[in-house]
């Protein structure tokens, strides 16, 4: 061969090692936690104090990676799992978020419970570029891509669901005359938020009493009795399921037959009505995003048993009437559809820039109801349906609804 | 007739005892050097070590001096967070002043507090104080004074920037930072409570604690003592309560819950009441043991932490430092 | 005035509440001289294991007074085994083995028992009263009486109930005239283990069960014991009582509070009596020998 020929051989074979060493180099990107057989993802859960009751969903998260982890994991990786206590206490969350971040060195942290909890590691969460992904809590702030571009929520929030009541009180209540049962914290307060700003000027006038409870009340006798005494033809139920069994069975006790809105967090059969009386919650309005496993329809579909079986196989101890174990299968789903979605580029911005590219459906939530994110959307839930329970089982009331 | 509060165990460490300068020579080495050579998040935990001991030692004086029992000290904590927070959220105060400031109106609060609780003893004072822990989260998060408090969704603090020269020059972290600060604050008020309990008043609060009717017919006011050691109790858990909230940027009504002032409550006892020193130990206990006890199961956590408290009282009734007192006896008696 | 009535009603019914956990705080305080933190959530457990009998089949009253029986016993072994080797330990480190227990029996309560709410089934009859009262919560101020007289008896006319006070007030002495006092110690334990059954059990109905139930209820009991007087068993009684009707009214009737700052308004006015009746409003005043 001629100089010329050997030098562009050369140049040829050059170029060549150049571009399968960048595409090599391109093909795997590895943010912290991650190494080609496995990804650490890191979570903060209340597993012991008065807020324990939340702690199964951790549980039922650790049950479904396990899952995925037997079924060959995600493209070859399998999740490692870190979750720790923080008893639901903001100081503690932060000491556990960072050791997660600072000494597991996890790649991101996926579905933190609570409110405060959050909010004690929002700022330092953005400000480390780590993602705080799909947080177990409905509070409005999460979904603020401009200002907290790693932060990300993933259930409708209160005042989403607040807001969709307060439309149906206008649509189907003549001369409506609400009276508001709520939970003293960030959860029931936002539910009011959204239901006064969908009524907008008139909610002074329709809304004629506001009880609130805490917690550690032993009874919420005392706060039915003064909203049925405000005159409420409507009474919004903002409380938890405990709290949500007695609110029925005293108002039934006192004859007293208002709209009944209940929250989605306490429409559930085997938590709730059951309880309660079945009879006496004949007629509860309430909004669903994904399907109640108490209800007997449900659980002759196939996506139940489907849960049911990895219930059984993975995650025996729970409880299989706790609402929670539905939506811990949910999350955890999501989060697998993200890293999937990342394929090889497990960096943060990319996990990141996947969160917000989502357009799913899962098998347990709703007919109709979509996990949509994108770049200026970080609300993935916004739909939910409005049903009615019959005294056997949730009777839908239309089509799903939005709050845009 | 005494108290309820007896602290059934060497004199010696009910009187301050002598410092034995060398040791703490040595404490003080070791813990200067500590944030150097360990990581940032270690540096946070040992800072968060150390404010509880602050607080601590503050519900020490008032409990293990003084005799007088509170439940509610995570009520002062509290109001110390808040004071910090909202004077830097809203009046952009800088931040190392809210620290003496949180300090300051505690001592007040304490105070004002200790002068009704003068005629409950025992376990009417305690409810009176759990009465005060219950009271304070509810006001914190009420819609009166919500637009103050950030109410539920709590209130965030930024630190300031470390000056310049310590960053040029030594690569200091915010983590290291603070950790000396909160060091420096922390000698500070150990040195000031072993100075207060060696003194007079330190004698007069302990014989308020251990006979108080004879206290009194030795001429000791009282009433007196007794509203300034809350004051004072309440001044060093006020001081912990503004430097958790600047360590941990963030103040909310479930941070202070009840639960803290039990947390404070069973430092105290496992530190070893009566002790200066034991309120470090308690501090240690209260941050660390919580996170072994998830090691070992974190769905028994809590019921692990049980198990623990009821076997450290079982080896060490009269706390840590009471261990170690009749450790040194015992040794002393061999060599 | 139909709102007032069945405010006052509805503080009644959650008085008893407050007053059958009340009972069992004064039966603990006066066989060991103090307060039991974990007297809730042995009451609880209690609950549970009734539940966890009647969920296999066993009819309600069977399961009921087998109930009282392993509480007793339970209470019993529990001072014996553990609290006998720190007798001599400092006051306040046996409160914090009191706080031991709670968290072991909280956590274990969930870990056994899961966190969805139970239904516990009440021997009185379904219903309300001209929708003013539940029949339960009638039932249940009932046996309160009931509970509180039985208590009261005791301590007033058995000797072993005079025994106990007197190993309590002065355990050496006691001893001196043959009192066992380690054994009247057990016997306090076993009897508000009982107690606490009882409340437990008369509770849930109306609460629901779950492992932090008695969580709120444990800070009221406690205080309706003090603001009544923690020598007597008729003031805890009135105190529950009181604390509850309170509480109720305060909270309906003063605006500005409303329901946010219900418990704060309780406990103020807890503290305001105490100020005035240092030792309650029944108790008696302890009057120190120098």
């Amino acid at each position: 061969m001629n100089n010329g020929k050997k030098f562009t051989l050369a140049l040829a074979a050059v170029a060549a090692m150049g571009m399968a060493a960048g595409s090599a180099v391109a093909d795997k990107k590895y943010g912290p936690g991650v190494t080609d057989t496995s990804i650490k993802i890191g979570n903060t859960n209340p597993y012991s104090g008065p807020a324990a009751a939340y702690g199964t969903i951790g549980k039922s998260i650790k049950a479904y990676f396990d899952k995925v982890n037997k079924e060959g994991g995600i493209n070859g990786r399998m999740i490692e799992f870190v979750t720790l206590d923080d008893g639901y206490s903001p100081p503690k969350t932060k000491e556990q978020t960072r050791k997660l971040v600072e000494q597991d060195k996890v790649l991101l942290i996926f579905q933190g419970l609570g409110t405060p909890t959050n909010s004690a590691v929002h700022n330092y969460m953005n400000k480390k570029k780590v993602p705080q992904l799909f947080v177990a809590t409905g509070a409005t702030k999460w979904g603020q891509p401009d200002e907290f571009p790693w932060t990300m929520g993933w259930q409708p929030s209160y005042q989403t669901e607040g807001k969709l009541f307060g439309a149906y009180v206008m649509e189907n209540v003549k001369d409506p005359k609400i009276g508001i049962l709520y939970q003293n914290d960030d959860y029931g307060k936002d539910y009011v938020v959204g239901l006064k700003e969908k009524l907008g000027d008139k909610a002074g006038d329709i809304i004629v009493a506001e009880e609130s409870y805490e917690v550690t009340d032993p009874t919420i006798n005392s706060q039915i009795i003064a909203l049925k005494n405000s005159g409420a033809n409507v009474f919004f139920n903002v409380s938890t399921p405990k709290f949500a069994a007695q609110a029925i069975k005293k108002v039934r006790e006192l004859d007293w037959n208002p709209v009944f809105l209940n929250n989605s967090v306490s429409n559930s059969v085997g938590s709730v009505y059951k309880p309660a009386g079945l009879d006496k919650s004949k007629g509860i309005v309430s909004l669903q995003y994904y399907r109640d496993i108490t209800d007997p329809e449900t659980q002759k579909t196939e996506p139940y048993k489907k849960w049911k079986a990895w219930m059984d196989e993975y995650y025996p101890d729970g409880d299989l009437i706790n609402t929670f174990n539905a939506y811990g299968y949910l999350v955890a789903q999501t989060m697998v559809q993200v890293l999937e979605q990342a394929g090889d580029n497990l960096t943060r911005e990319n996990v990141m820039k996947e969160a917000a590219n989502l357009n799913l459906e899962l098998d347990m939530l709703l007919p109709g109801v979509t996990i949509e994110t994108s770049a200026t959307d970080f609300y993935p839930i916004e739909k939910m349906m409005p049903v009615e329970f019959n005294g056997e089982k949730m009777v839908p009331l239309g089509g799903v609804v939005s709050a845009n | 007739m005494t108290t309820d509060v007896e602290v059934k165990s060497d004199p010696r460490l009910t009187l301050g005892a002598r410092i034995n300068f060398r040791w703490v020579a040595v404490f003080i080495v070791l813990g200067a050097v500590l944030p150097f050579v360990v990581e940032g998040y270690t540096s946070f935990q040992m800072t968060l070590v150390m404010i509880y001991a602050i607080a601590i030692l503050g519900l020490n004086l008032l409990t293990g001096f003084n005799g007088q029992f509170s439940l509610g000290h995570s009520a002062f904590y509290a109001i110390g967070a808040y004071t910090a927070a909202v004077l830097v959220y809203h009046l952009d105060f800088p931040v190392y002043i809210t620290i003496p400031i949180g300090g300051v109106v505690c001592f007040v609060a304490g105070f004002l507090f200790g002068l009704p609780a003068l005629r409950l003893e025992g376990l009417y004072l305690a409810l009176a104080t759990f009465a005060l822990a219950v009271a304070i989260p509810q006001i914190l998060k009420s819609s009166h004074l919500e637009d103050l408090t950030g109410g539920v969704q709590g209130l965030d603090i930024f630190r300031p920037d470390i000056p310049a020269v310590l960053v040029d020059n030594f690569d200091l972290t915010m983590d290291q930072w603070w950790y000396i600060i909160t060091f420096v604050i922390m000698l500070l008020l150990f040195w000031v409570a072993w100075n207060l309990i060696n003194s007079r008043s330190g004698r007069a609060m302990m014989a308020i604690r251990d006979n108080p009717i004879a206290a009194q017919s030795m001429g000791i006011n009282s009433s007196l003592y007794k509203s300034l050691t809350f004051g004072v109790s309440a001044f060093y858990t006020g001081i912990a309560g503004a430097l958790s909230a600047i360590v941990i940027e963030f103040v909310a009504p479930d941070s202070f819950t009840f639960q803290l002032s039990i947390l404070l409550f069973i430092g105290l006892v496992v530190g070893g009441t009566g002790s200066i020193w034991g309120a470090l130990f308690g501090g240690l206990f209260i941050l660390m043991v919580p996170n072994i006890a998830e090691e070992v199961s974190t769905g028994l956590s809590y019921a692990v932490f049980g198990v623990i408290l009821i076997l450290v009282i079982y080896v060490m009734p009269s706390g840590f430092a009471g261990l170690i007192n009749i450790l040194k006896v015992r040794l002393r008696r061999i060599f | 005035m139909e709102l007032f009535l069945q405010q006052i009603l509805t503080g009644i019914a959650n008085g008893a509440i407050y007053a059958c956990l009340a009972l069992a705080v004064v039966m603990i305080y006066q066989a060991i001289d103090h307060f039991n933190f974990a007297q809730g959530e042995m009451a609880m457990f209690s609950t549970y294991i009734c539940w966890s009998m009647i969920s296999i089949g066993i009819p309600y009253w069977i399961a009921f007074l087998l109930t009282i029986v392993v509480s007793f016993t339970a209470g019993i072994a529990i001072e014996r085994i553990i609290f006998k080797p720190i007798h001599n330990a400092p006051v306040l480190s046996h409160i914090i083995v009191f706080i031991g227990l709670l968290a072991i029996f909280n956590s274990l309560a969930g870990a056994i028992w899961d966190h969805t709410i139970k239904t516990f089934p009440s021997p009185f009859p379904d219903g309300s009263f001209q929708g003013l009262i539940g029949m339960h919560e009638i039932g249940m101020f009932f046996v309160t009486l009931i509970l509180l007289a039985g208590i009261f008896c005791f301590f007033r006319y058995t000797r072993v109930g005079m025994a106990m006070q007197a190993a309590a007030a002065n355990p050496d002495s006691a001893a001196l005239v043959g009192i066992r006092v380690g054994w009247m110690l057990a016997l306090g334990w076993g009897l508000a283990a009982a107690i606490g059954a009882v409340a437990g059990m008369m509770i849930a109905p109306v609460v629901f069960l779950d492992p932090n139930m008695m969580l709120g209820i444990l800070l009221y009991g406690f205080a309706a014991a003090i603001v009544g007087g923690i020598t007597s068993p008729g003031g805890a009684v009135a105190g529950g009582f009181l604390v509850g009707i309170i509480e109720n009214l305060a909270g309906t009737y003063i605006p500005a509070i409303g329901s946010e700052l219900k418990l704060t308004v309780a406990l103020v006015l807890i503290v305001t009596v105490l100020l005035f009746k240092p030792n309650g409003l029944f108790g008696k005043t302890i009057v120190t020998r120098v």
